[in-house]
């Protein structure tokens, strides 16, 4: 894949835009960017919830929620191409409110991964360095700041480091798997040993089912494609092929990481460290294994901090334009074409977080969003094909077996609700609670200043029904 | 039907709307971490006799508890710490009733101001 850069420039009247300068490379980047930190640290507490079978059973099973939320995702955002993503189908599809709590979702998500790998990447270099005294916070802080400096001055840049930093994270996963002969037990993977009868399920089938809580973290955030959608040369083309290969991407690497953690430490440590690939690479006995995934857990974490902030500004961006939110946010950077003012303002936000909250915290509260978020996907994608049938819009993707994926999605959506209350449900009660009373200041009081029509921003006819 | 204006913001206005969802987003997430509502609800099965053994470890996961620099003593509270998953039905209920509530407010509230959207837009045509 190449990356190219088009010296574009697009100023509509006064108004400055965005830029079209994004390929699919950098919607693969974006999307496996923002989740491969998913398997350097958070899957594994699934194993701490159901044990590591259990980890396997819902890498599997989640993997399959991610694809229809993949398939979904592409034929909706190939027809509503706009920054925001989700938040942009919302609008046209469900409606104001809705589109105001998808963009909330979306905010919370991603700023609250952003804010667990800051944590992540803080806690790699203070445990590497095995010096008392270390405190993350000043790792955390740079990592955040720069990461911001970086989004401010431009997306292509952002995108391209993006790029680079996922594929090698990527590759140090394969080199580790290849490293310690994976078709031979025994000699260094014991999985047989590792996972017998007696420990593989210890919590039985309930432990699968509170498993599905942390197998989300597996893949969350392959959706983010879809916020590059104003930024993309081709959206038709380019937001499916990038989402999809990248979610094809993530699910080989998820099945070569459990394999491999699974077969190196007892569950019982694999569900509680930070570092599961890490932590493989020191079980090896190899130095330069070592070495490799440590450099490579600090680099996806960086990748993933780096698509976050970009899909969070954007959301926020999104809910500026719109008037959902002061209009103060929807400034666009007058020589980098960023939207500034909304990277600017979550900078603080997420700082405040990755100071006073644990990782496994942070990792619960974005989890929490996004299945709010795909709960709202499988209902969004069945009122859009009826709104508009097939046929009536041109789609630039029309994803098959409608609505079985649909069905599915929303299915293990409520399986996962009950996951999160099998151990986090007072957290999941309090984020509701949130979602409902600001939901209620802006039905009652925000909306007033939205203009009406001119949220309807697509070329499509009046939807049916209406 | 009639075009809606809304009416131009003022700069103090804005200021105050951005403060309300700035403490709107701390309160969500500070006050659980605050009140001790997040996290995970777990508790230790404390063992008397620390032995890999009795923990449950065969000789294969010992060996790598010890290269990870653990004692039977140390890894203790780490194997012994398990969730009990009982189910507690009221609270699920509520969970329940909470989370259908939102969903049913969000697409009705939504449903109304999507047909002033769309009357704007399109009108009679």
């Amino acid at each position: 894949m190449t990356i190219t850069a088009e010296p574009a420039v697009q100023v509509q009247g006064d108004r400055v835009s965005l830029l079209r300068v994004l390929g699919p490379a950098h919607v693969w980047a974006l999307g496996v960017g923002i989740v491969l930190v998913g398997e350097f640290t958070g899957w594994n507490f699934a194993a701490d919830k159901g044990g590591a079978l259990a980890a396997l059973i819902v890498c599997w099973i989640v993997g399959l929620l991610y694809t229809s939320v993949a398939m979904i995702d592409s034929e909706v955002t190939s027809t509503v191409a706009a920054a925001g993503g989700q938040y942009a189908q919302a609008k046209h599809i469900v409606g104001p409110l809705m589109a105001f709590n998808v963009a909330l979702f979306l905010v919370f998500a991603y700023t609250m991964l952003e804010v667990s790998d800051a944590i992540l990447l803080g806690d790699t270099i203070v445990a590497k360095a095995g010096v008392e005294g270390i405190n993350h916070n000043s790792f955390i802080a740079a990592t955040i700041v720069v990461l911001a400096w970086l989004n401010y001055r431009g997306v292509l840049m952002t995108l391209n480091v993006n790029f680079v930093i996922t594929a090698i994270a990527y590759v140090s996963i394969v080199i580790l798997f290849f490293s310690v002969s994976p078709w031979t037990q025994g000699a260094v993977l014991k999985l047989n040993e590792l996972v017998t009868p007696g420990n593989a399920l210890p919590y039985g089938w309930i432990g699968v089912i509170a498993a599905f809580q942390f197998g989300i973290w597996y893949y969350l955030g392959i959706e983010g494609t879809t916020q590059a959608a104003e930024e993309v040369r081709s959206p038709a083309r380019s937001l499916p092929y990038g989402t999809m290969a990248g979610m094809i991407t993530l699910l080989i690497a998820a099945a070569m990481t459990w394999y491999v953690c699974a077969s190196l430490m007892p569950w019982e440590y694999l569900g509680i460290t930070y570092y599961p690939l890490w932590d493989a690479g020191k079980l090896t006995g190899s130095a330069l294994l070592e070495n490799l995934l440590f450099i490579a857990t600090l680099l996806a974490a960086l990748a993933s901090a780096n698509g976050c902030i970009n899909d969070a500004a954007r959301a926020w961006f999104s809910l500026g334009r719109d008037r959902y939110l002061p209009t103060w946010f929807s400034a666009v950077h007058p020589k980098y074409r960023t939207p500034y003012r909304s990277i600017l303002f979550l900078l603080p936000i997420a700082l405040a977080f990755a100071f006073i909250a644990d990782l496994n915290q942070a990792i619960t509260f974005s989890i929490l969003s996004g299945v709010l978020q795909y709960t709202f996907m499988s209902i969004n994608i069945i009122m859009f094909r009826k709104k508009w049938p097939l046929g009536s819009i041109r789609r630039g993707y029309t994803h098959p077996f409608h609505p079985l994926p649909a069905i599915v999605l929303f299915c293990l959506c409520v399986v996962t609700f009950f996951a999160i209350f099998l151990g986090f449900g007072s957290q999941l009660i309090a984020m509701v609670a949130f979602y409902f009373l600001i939901s209620l200041w802006f039905h009652f009081y925000r909306y007033k200043f939205v203009r009406r029509g001119a949220q309807f921003t697509m070329p499509w006819p009046k939807p049916q029904g209406y | 039907m009639a075009r809606y204006t809304p009416p131009e913001q003022s700069k103090a206005g804005q200021v105050f709307d951005i403060a309300v969802v700035v403490v709107a987003i701390f309160v969500a997430l500070w006050l659980p971490l605050k009140l001790g509502l997040a996290g995970a609800a777990k508790s230790i099965d404390a063992l008397d006799a620390k032995t890999w053994e009795a923990l449950g470890q065969n000789p294969t996961m010992a060996s790598i508890w010890e290269k990870l620099g653990y004692t039977p003593e140390t890894a203790h509270d780490i194997i012994q710490n398990r969730f009990h998953y009982i189910i507690d039905w009221p609270t699920l209920i509520i969970m329940a009733a909470v989370l259908i509530g939102y969903f049913i407010f969000l697409f009705r509230a939504s449903d109304r101001e999507y047909r002033d959207v769309i009357d704007e837009k399109f009108g009679d045509k």
